[in-house]
């Protein structure tokens, strides 16, 4: 039986920074993920970092655009934290080998980013997350000898021994189907955000809520999980993703009529504004019948007023991704995009060690929940949360580790009884539904029901059907009776995951009765700070979910309106 | 623009290669007719499957717009990402009247259905080249202050999404499954080519001297055609060699800057390459009187089997081999004006894909496909050597 001092679950780049630094700090690491660590999420991350790096800027300047971005719902003590350790380690970053496109002086060059008072966005042409993302990959092949990677080893739940504290987790092989119980002093989820619950999403297949599940079921607090960004640069039919840069270089929304409609609810920074404002007015522009394009469903994202020669060196992903998958040589003709599910702000709940509220459990990324994002998350600071909130996760895990004892507990009955849940998914009879079709309604009433506007009546809807699904998923059955890459039997075990999390969702949403951040409530369109300047948890007791509130940390900047 | 969102779903019919490795049976093929519109993709094809279909299709895949690099497969014989090949487009290029055919990468082992382990080929290769950067001491303070292009130039390499589809059809690692291959060829560029990297000279040296290195490469192209990134795998080995060659003056045991040297010095000389000189110059020095040095001789006797075999097929012919190609007075002078000027420049001119050299292009006639590889754009302009193999 694998035994380690920190067990890491996810490899994306909240998951390798806190490997390294679990390491480093004289751990012994073992990283584990469902996927091969280089295709994990965050490798789609385009457009950057922030970091006050510039001689001119002040990280200040960056926390107090985070806590207006996160419609002053983010807690401040760990903005504070994410925004003033940002510089060094981008720094740390670039001395490891990121490479970081520089300006003519030969020093990282930063580009413009919506919700910033200034350019702090350092960047890789527009493949940020996947030069980091394989660049920290490097430092894993190089440090292999202190952190042991287990590349394609699903999780199937956490452990927690009889104190609850979380002692390792249970996990299956993808490639053989053997069953393991890992121990663990510690275990660091890392495994990403819930996008899956959403159809569209700009999230891969892959990004099913797993963690903010497993942690849930095992007693963890979620928390701000009614705050859901839609994108607002989107392509029309399949959801991918067209990076914010793109507007950062200077590109236009227009509406069907050519007007920049921004002008009209963030006359100053117009494109730049904060993500949940501009997909709101871009919404608002279709739901008025000034869309473009079929069923007037899109707006113009208009890349041409950027030099060429410009886009082509700083914006190569999206000149393809354009000409890929939606036909359109960017440089030269507008493209159609609309708003869509991309980020969850919650997660699981953590301080800013990236520690749950239960003992020897951390979370760090998507994940988790510190909060540092609120209402919602500008821009470029993902990349910066998953890697100052992962680092320090690594290490007062490798801390925690040096001071206790190894964990004690019966691991059989635990590793017996996820094998039998297993078994009894590849045994169901083809009855009732496909796994594949519960997933598909899910995602479509999120986008229905939980998106950019909602409402009580919707929202009702939305909690009603998850119920159902939920019913139905318990008997929905799979093809695939193998055990080697059953992705068919782990794709059940997904949509159970995503049910959860979507559930969460839309009980928090249904509580917050008032609009702030990426929560609109046509039925209450304003911000309440009196009644809901706080934020929402939501708890497992037994079967049933319930909601609580705790408090948000304010140190410097008191909530005033927000314009832009 | 309108163009892609308008055209209603299609059928169409994909075959797939199966294989169940606990079922004791051969691999099979299996047909599956979907409803998507011919701008989807074969993944969205193969999803739409193996939702409705057949739940136990193995495929690897999550992002669906080609940057995660999971979903490396053939279409059609041919590697690529299957997010990132249009359905009209593999229908047109289908060999059984309009069937997709989708088999798994080639050149690594298969698992499951689509799915090869790449560990026990691609990520074992990338291993082969120190794959982290070895920074120059001391480490700043700030970042390392370094050239903007520089940063740009290795962002080509940087793009590699690993996915696997350069080594698929690699020919020199079919005929030799040591050779380190273009995918970690190309990873090793993006240190050789960053100023931060501490060891370039030692890097060259060792992808050099190593038989299954730089000079393994056979310059077919294949990796060129099969990156969905446009990384230009074969380029990248190319620049290695320039970059050893001509700033190192690596000289390698392999033969292969001898070879390059012989090789462009013939056709320098002669418009045209003259076969038969090749290999003496190669190993017993760069002129004629090459092939009376002994390491020459000795290569020549035992190339002797395939030289014999050579004149019997008539691919060689005696005269052919004591007299080189004649091309006309004027060509061989124009040929020898590309040397002179490329030889002339002061530095090496090199082109990358993220670097266009000109603010504004042209605009296209007509408005490109969508489906455009962008090969073109990618061929890189070379100096020296260009147009040498082994």
């Amino acid at each position: 039986m694998p035994q380690h001092d920190v067990l890491i679950i996810g490899a994306g780049l909240a998951g390798q920074r806190a490997a390294l630094a679990a390491a480093q700090n004289g751990a012994s690491v073992a990283i584990m993920s469902k996927v091969h660590p280089v295709r994990s999420h965050s490798v789609a991350a385009a457009g950057g970092i922030n970091a006050a790096i510039s001689v001119d800027d002040d990280w200040h300047s960056h926390a107090y655009d985070t806590v207006k971005g996160s419609d002053f719902l983010g807690d401040q003590d760990a903005i504070e934290v994410m925004c003033s350790e940002a510089p060094a380690e981008v720094m740390h970053l670039e001395h490891i080998g990121v490479t970081f496109h520089r300006n003519e002086k030969g020093e990282m060059d930063l580009r413009a980013f919506g919700g910033a008072s200034m350019k702090r966005t350092a960047y890789v042409a527009d493949i940020t997350g996947q030069a980091m993302l394989h660049v920290l990959y490097e430092q894993l092949m190089k440090h292999h000898e202190t952190v042991e990677r287990y590349e394609e080893w699903f999780t199937t739940s956490l452990l927690l021994d009889e104190e609850g504290r979380c002692a390792g987790a249970i996990a299956r092989d993808v490639r053989s189907g053997h069953m393991e119980a890992f121990t663990a002093k510690n275990v660091i989820l890392a495994c990403g955000g819930a996008g899956q619950c959403y159809k569209p999403t700009t999230n891969g297949l892959i990004v099913t809520g797993d963690g903010i599940a497993m942690a849930y079921r095992a007693g963890a607090p979620l928390m701000d999980m009614e705050m859901v960004q839609y994108h607002p640069t989107c392509l029309v039919e399949t959801g991918i993703l067209i990076t914010e840069g793109a507007r950062g270089e200077g590109a236009h929304l227009l509406n069907a009529n050519g007007e920049r409609f921004m002008e009209k609810s963030a006359p100053n920074k117009m494109e730049l504004a904060s993500r949940d404002v501009v997909s709101r007015a871009e919404q608002t522009e279709i739901n008025e019948g000034r869309g473009v394009g079929p069923g007037g469903a899109g707006i113009f994202l208009d890349v041409t007023v950027v030099p060429r020669k410009r886009t082509l060196e700083a914006l190569r992903e999206i000149v393809n991704l354009g000409r890929d998958f939606a036909g359109v040589d960017i440089t030269r003709e507008p493209i159609m995009i609309r708003p869509g599910q991309h980020y969850i702000m919650g997660g699981v709940k953590t301080d800013v060690d990236g520690r749950t509220p239960i003992e020897g459990l951390y979370a760090a990324g998507e994940v988790a929940c510190v909060s540092v994002h609120g209402g919602n998350r500008l821009g470029a600071n993902s990349l910066l949360d998953t890697l100052i909130f992962g680092r320090r996760a690594g290490e007062h895990a490798a801390d925690r580790a040096a001071s206790i004892g190894p964990p004690k507990l019966d691991t059989a009955a635990h590793l017996r009884n996820d094998m039998q849940r297993i078994d009894e998914i590849i045994s169901r009879p083809h009855d009732g539904r496909r796994v594949s079709e519960i997933k598909s309604e899910l995602g479509e009433e999120m986008n229905r029901h939980a998106a950019v506007y909602r409402d009580e009546e919707g929202l009702q809807e939305a909690l009603q059907t998850i119920e159902r699904l939920r019913e139905q998923a318990a008997g929905a059955w799979i093809d695939d009776r193998g055990t080697v890459f059953n992705q068919d039997v782990l794709g059940a075990l997904e949509l159970g995951f995503l049910i959860d999390c979507a559930q969460a969702t839309v009980l928090a949403a249904l509580e917050r009765k008032e609009s702030r951040g990426a929560q609109f409530r046509t039925d209450y369109p304003e911000r309440n700070d009196e009644q809901w300047l706080k934020h929402i948890d939501v708890t497992l007791h037994g079967e049933q979910p319930k909601v609580s509130y705790s408090p948000v940390t304010i140190t410097q900047w008191q909530p005033e309106e927000r314009k832009y | 623009m309108a163009e892609a969102h308008d055209r209603p779903a299609e059928s169409f019919t994909i075959r797939l290669r199966r294989y169940d490795p606990q079922s004791g049976d051969a691999p099979y093929w299996d047909e599956h007719t979907v409803q998507l519109e011919p701008h989807r993709s074969v993944l969205e094809a193969i999803l739409q499957a193996r939702d409705r279909f057949d739940g136990s299709i193995g495929i690897r895949c999550s992002c669906r717009q080609a940057i995660c690099g999971s979903c490396g497969v053939r279409v059609n014989g041919e590697p690529s990402l299957a997010c990132h090949t249009h359905l009209d487009a593999a229908k047109s290029s289908s060999l059984r009247g309009g069937v997709i055919e989708i088999e798994p990468m080639g050149n690594m082992p298969v698992i499951k259905d689509l799915i090869v382990d790449m560990d026990a080929v691609h990520w074992k290769k990338i291993q082969r080249v120190t794959p982290w950067l070895l920074a120059k001491q001391p480490v700043p303070e700030r970042e390392y202050i370094v050239d903007k292009e520089a940063m740009v130039d290795v962002t080509q390499t940087m793009a590699c999404i690993q996915c696997g589809a350069c080594v698929s059809d690699c020919l020199a690692m079919e005929v030799d499954p040591g050779f380190i291959g273009p995918a970690a060829l190309a990873k090793a560029y993006r240190f050789v080519g960053d100023p931060r990297d501490d060891q370039q000279f030692e890097r060259l040296n060792d992808l050099a001297q190593d038989p299954q290195g730089i000079f393994d490469c056979t310059h077919c192209f294949k990796c060129v055609e099969a990156c969905p990134k446009d990384v230009n795998p074969m380029g990248q080995i190319m620049r290695l060699r320039r970059v050893a060659i001509a700033d190192h003056d690596i000289v390698d045991v392999n033969n292969g800057e001898r070879h390059e040297a012989a090789f462009a010095t013939l056709v320098k000389d002669n418009g045209l390459l003259w076969e038969a000189e090749l290999l003496p110059r190669s190993y017993g020095g760069n002129s004629w009187f090459g092939k009376f040095a002994p390491p020459a001789g000795k290569e020549l006797l035992s190339s002797l089997p395939a030289i014999l075999k050579a004149l019997m097929r008539g691919k060689v012919t005696p005269m052919g081999a004591l007299k080189p190609h004649r091309i006309p007075a004027g060509d061989l002078k124009a040929v020898q004006s590309i040397y002179e000027k490329v030889e002339g420049r002061k530095e090496r001119y090199e082109l990358n894909l993220y670097i266009t050299g000109q603010d504004e292009d042209p605009a296209p006639a007509a408005h490109a496909g969508a489906i455009a590889t962008g090969g073109a754009e990618t061929a890189q302009v070379t100096a020296e050597q260009e147009g040498s193999n082994q």
